[in-house]
């Protein structure tokens, strides 16, 4: 029984399981909007994108 | 064998079981967004949007977009290393222990590497989008809001929000650097008006939370040197406030209108100031520091708020200018 469990791993409650799903969704939702920004951006600013003013 | 039979080892060998188990976080997306102080990032936009729209140049939709997002994101990030590096002290405080971390949501190494995450991409995505001006100011800010306000004077001295009021103050400056490039009077005006307004809000919020200060051991004014001394600083602050958030009109960086309704806000700012100097026992008293409290949140946001009429009616109608 217990090499059983063992070989199962950690089991995920289902709120733990729902809190996982939504913290994804959440970072994949954030990695999505850096990327249209760097690519809306690189647009906007055309080949002056490489110019950077310190 | 004999440690055995008296249940000894049974129980050393169940407690390294439970330190080696790996927690896993039920912390949803909401107990993140609460790490990022959304009320305090709210007014970071605001006073950013405006030093952004009010500076002499164009900036281009998306890039204005870009700017205020980090801004904002470097804001929610201080917000996040502030309640990592204060997580025992929120505990003892009514107003903070409902937060992520006293609750057991979120521990404080998520916290920690949450917050770290988004200082980085906030101040690298500004400088490399935006300017490299604006992505420093950015990285400054959250250096001073985390290591100098909340790691060094929050706990060691009573002018804690006096000094660490600058890092509020910076969004605006970030937010100009962000459309110019540079750095210029216009924006320095706001953090002035920021910094000043800083401790009157902060110290009325301590009056009436004193118990949970002293509590807690932080060393804010009405803890340290009593309510009175308080309420006189609350005075003199406002009374430095009204003239430099007035002083811009006759020094000829902004329009009559601002003029006039720095006047008015500010008369109202120093009755209420007054008010509290001058009530100082029982409901009366708590009343009036609530009110002070509530009105400078009201100053501020008006305040900025005509700074930003201004800019729109100025690009809708030219002529009225």
């Amino acid at each position: 029984m217990d090499d059983k469990q063992e070989q199962k791993g950690i089991v995920l409650t289902e709120a733990q399981k729902k809190s996982r799903r939504e913290r994804s969704i959440a970072i994949a939702l954030a990695l999505a909007v850096l990327v249209v920004l760097f690519f809306a951006v690189t647009i906007v600013k055309g080949p002056a994108v490489l110019m950077r003013p310190m | 064998m004999i440690l055995k039979e008296q249940g000894l080892v049974v129980s050393v060998v169940d407690h390294n079981a439970m330190e080696l188990a790996p927690r896993i976080s039920e912390a949803d997306v909401a107990d993140y967004v609460a790490l990022l102080k959304p009320r305090v990032m709210s007014l970071v936009v605001f006073t950013a949007l405006v030093g952004l729209l009010i500076a002499p140049v164009h900036v281009h939709p998306v890039l204005a977009f870009t700017s205020i997002l980090c801004i904002a994101v470097g804001a929610g990030a201080s917000g996040a290393l502030n309640m990592w590096y204060e997580s025992d002290i929120d505990a003892l405080m009514s107003r903070t222990a409902n937060r992520p971390i006293p609750r057991g949501r979120v521990t404080p190494p998520e916290a920690l590497t949450f917050g770290m995450t988004l200082a980085f991409f906030s101040v690298m995505t500004l400088g490399i989008l935006v300017n490299w001006v604006a992505g420093a100011l950015l990285a400054f800010t959250i250096f001073f809001y985390v290591v100098i306000y909340t790691m060094a004077l929050k706990r060691w001295t009573a002018q804690n929000i006096v000094i660490g009021g600058a890092a509020g103050a910076l969004p605006p400056v970030v937010a100009w650097a962000a459309a110019t490039g540079s750095l210029s009077v216009e924006p320095l005006l706001l953090f002035l008006i920021i910094f000043f307004w800083t401790p009157p809000h902060f110290w009325a919020l301590a009056l009436f939370r004193c118990e949970d200060y002293a509590r807690a051991g932080v060393p804010m004014l009405p803890v340290t040197a009593g309510p009175d001394a308080t309420r006189l600083q609350i005075l003199l602050y406002t009374i430095v406030l009204v003239a430099v958030a007035f002083a811009p009109w006759p020094l000829g960086y902004f329009d009559a209108v601002y003029g006039v309704a720095s006047l008015a806000l500010g008369g109202g700012m120093l009755m209420l100031a007054a008010n509290v100097y001058c009530r100082r026992e029982g409901r009366e008293a708590s009343r009036a520091t609530r009110r002070l409290f509530a009105f400078s949140i009201v100053y501020l946001f008006a305040l900025f708020a005509t700074l930003l009429i201004e800019v729109v009616v100025r690009a809708a109608v030219p002529s009225i200018w």
